[in-house]
């Protein structure tokens, strides 16, 4: 008995979890044949702004990740984690801006009889990047903007930062369910509105511009730059899902499945849930960061309008799709989601013409979004990723221990799994 | 016999009704205790107390040698400490299986980092069969527990409980809704928990309580009534007015 109970735990964390062996396997494969196909290193097929936006749909894909974990894993409905991903994505962007710019002026002041002082720089920076908000004056908040490490560092501190304190106040005051939403909205809410204003420091809602042109590597076509970004975020999002797929696996996994499904009795077992659910909020909320700062330089541009509360519930609405307490699902959910919307937002969708009115997809996609939304929750609450159940179901029938063959001696199903 | 936990002189009261009033409750190390009552007694308030998950208006609750003080720690605090509740409804993860259930209670670091880095040794997994044995669940282990009966989640439950190795146990109506061979199988579950530690019953059934042949305390408008044998109790005056309704 004890052997049979223990085989589960003792094989090995890639034997218990194939799917995450097969998930690498289909990113691999489709990151060499995008590579193939493309312009940068490949034969050209694919263009170079296809390769960027499925570049960003891999984000779009991490970032999902992230969201399966604190909602489908641990019961939380944020609805701020693309304000953690938009957070990534500015402060990546204001290195680029400002060391992209940089260059620019030092170019134009070397024509100079004297040359030039470093205020003089600085001022022709910023005279450059805000002279759209009419300020001439680096505020406070670019301190650090000079510097590529510590631009990098904000990519995963802030958003840490930022969940970390406002996961504290909220779950130490035990604010859970639909109140917790709410107030997750309404901190993304602020934080966009701050960010329109133009005094915000970050250009207001002009936002961060032209982060597709790489400081330093303006010689090095976009083709290739787009092939490498697709490279980093295949990359992070390998990475991400094996670092969730580990987490979720063993007594963690267990854990925060058993917050979702009844916090207080977690409590009584002596587990400190609020602890729990902090370290989820801001362990996603990096993830988060990490997967906005990749996105934006494909994207070329960020403004507040995509951190606004619509962004976080079009993210909870990709994974339910996908189907929420499962890795793979909230991946398929983003791909699936997001390529689909690009396609029908993107003019190629054909319009129906009804006779009496014509279908413009352009408008009419969030409608049918918005429909499949409440059909996947009414009908199919284990979403795309719940189709995997039915091969499953069929190779592995649940029998319960029961006989695998008719006659008494033959072998149960526990056995044959061995 | 040491005094493990001792509740002295506790009052609550919701919105002007006095839940718990004035109420003294000692139990011993290794000692079963049933907390009888009509509905409305205070027998859950009581527990809710102990736990942690109500914080009296007044009173003190003592715990262990050090007789440290219950009233400041959170819920979970309180059981780590060593003390372990069962509620009335059964409540399992019925999403995780059996052997989840039990691996998650059982006693190990309760801190996210220590758990995220928790992988079950051969004498866990042991363990784990060890208790799904004592409680009758040996052949469900990979079930999911919410396919379980409801007596074989209350039993489930009672084995997350020892799991948990606690020092106190709280246990609240166990044998409710269970088939007379399901109570024989409670009742003897808790008279062996309560060889090592002590073991709090609330119970409404009479004859159940005298199956586990242990000292009595009577509650009543959130106080004691009485307290003694079952025979003692039931042959109190104010008891059988109360309680007994005869």
């Amino acid at each position: 008995m004890a052997a049979i109970a223990l085989s589960a735990s003792r094989r090995s964390f890639v034997m218990r979890y194939p799917s995450v062996v097969i998930f690498i396997g289909v990113l691999a494969l489709f990151t060499l044949g995008v590579t193939i196909l493309a312009e940068g290193f490949g034969i050209g097929v694919i263009s170079t702004s296809f390769v960027k936006t499925l570049g960003k749909t891999l984000c779009l894909c991490l970032v999902a990740l992230a969201m399966d974990l604190v909602w489908g894993y641990c019961g939380i409905l944020s609805l701020g984690h693309m304000a953690f991903f938009g957070i990534g994505g500015y402060a990546i962007g204001m290195w680029l801006m400002y060391a992209r710019t940089e260059i620019i002026v030092r170019e134009s002041l070397a024509a100079a009889p004297l040359p030039p002082t470093p205020q003089e720089i600085s001022d022709g920076i910023a005279g450059q990047i805000f002279g759209v908000v009419g300020a001439s004056e680096f505020p406070p908040i670019w301190a650090f903007a000079h510097s590529l490490p510590l631009q990098l560092a904000a990519v995963v501190l802030v958003p840490g930062l930022i969940a970390l304190v406002f996961g504290w106040l909220a779950f130490r005051s035990r604010v859970t369910g639909v109140y917790l939403s709410i107030l997750t909205q309404a901190m993304t809410l602020a934080l966009s509105l701050y960010l329109f204003q133009n005094d915000s420091g970050l250009r207001g809602n002009n936002g961060l511009s032209g982060l597709q042109n790489l400081p330093g590597l303006s010689d090095v076509p976009q083709s290739t730059i787009s092939i490498l970004f697709f490279w980093a975020s295949a990359l992070a999002l390998g990475l991400g899902y094996v670092i969730c797929a580990w987490m979720v696996s063993g007594k963690f996994g267990s854990v925060i499945r058993a917050i979702r499904d009844d916090e207080a009795r977690v409590r009584f077992l002596g587990y400190s849930v609020e602890a729990y659910k902090l370290f989820i909020f801001t362990f996603t909320a990096v993830i988060a960061g990490i997967a906005g700062a990749l996105y934006y330089p494909q994207a070329g541009i960020i403004n507040p309008a995509e951190i606004a509360p619509i962004a976080s519930i079009y993210l909870a609405v990709w994974v339910a799709i996908g189907g929420r307490g499962r890795l793979y699902g909230a991946v398929i959910g983003a791909a699936f989601v997001s390529l689909l919307s690009t396609w029908f937002t993107g003019g190629q969708a054909p319009d129906i013409n009804l006779g009496f009115y014509t279908v413009q997809w352009v408008d009419w996609w969030t409608i049918l979004l918005g429909l499949s939304f409440v059909a996947v929750t009414l009908f199919a609450p284990r979403g795309i990723g719940g189709l995997f159940d039915l091969i499953s179901e069929r190779r592995h029938p649940d029998r319960n221990g029961a006989s695998l063959g008719p006659d008494p001696g033959a072998l149960r199903e526990k056995e044959a799994d061995q | 016999m040491s005094t493990l936990l001792e509740v002295s002189g506790v009052s609550v009261s919701f919105d002007g009704f006095k839940a718990i009033n004035n109420l003294t409750f000692q139990i011993n190390d290794a000692e079963m205790r049933a907390v009888i009552g009509p509905n409305g007694a205070g027998k859950t308030t009581f527990m809710d107390i102990i736990t942690g998950k109500t914080r009296p208006d007044s009173g003190s609750v003592l715990w262990g040698e050090k007789s440290v003080s219950l009233l400041s720690m959170s819920e979970s605090r309180i059981a780590q400490e060593g003390i372990g509740r069962k509620f009335q409804r059964p409540t399992v993860f019925e999403d995780q299986s059996v052997a989840d259930n039990l691996m998650l209670a059982l006693k190990k670091e309760r801190g996210p980092l220590s758990v995220l880095g928790f992988r079950p040794s051969t004498t866990d997994g042991e363990k784990v069969v060890d208790l799904a044995e004592q409680i009758g669940l040996a052949t469900a282990l990979h079930r999911k527990s919410g396919e379980l009966s409801h007596g074989q989640k209350q039993w489930l439950e009672i084995g997350m409980l020892l799991a948990q190795e606690p020092r106190l146990l709280l246990v609240d109506e166990p044998a409710a809704g269970m088939t007379p061979a399901e109570r024989e199988h409670t009742t003897e579950l808790l008279v062996e928990a309560a060889k090592t530690r002590a073991v709090v019953v609330v119970e409404h059934d009479m004859e159940f309580v005298r199956r586990l042949g242990c000292k009595v305390t009577v509650l009543h408008e959130g106080s004691v009534l009485a307290e003694g044998s079952l025979d003692h109790v039931t042959s109190d005056e104010k008891v059988i007015e109360v309680y007994l309704g005869r």
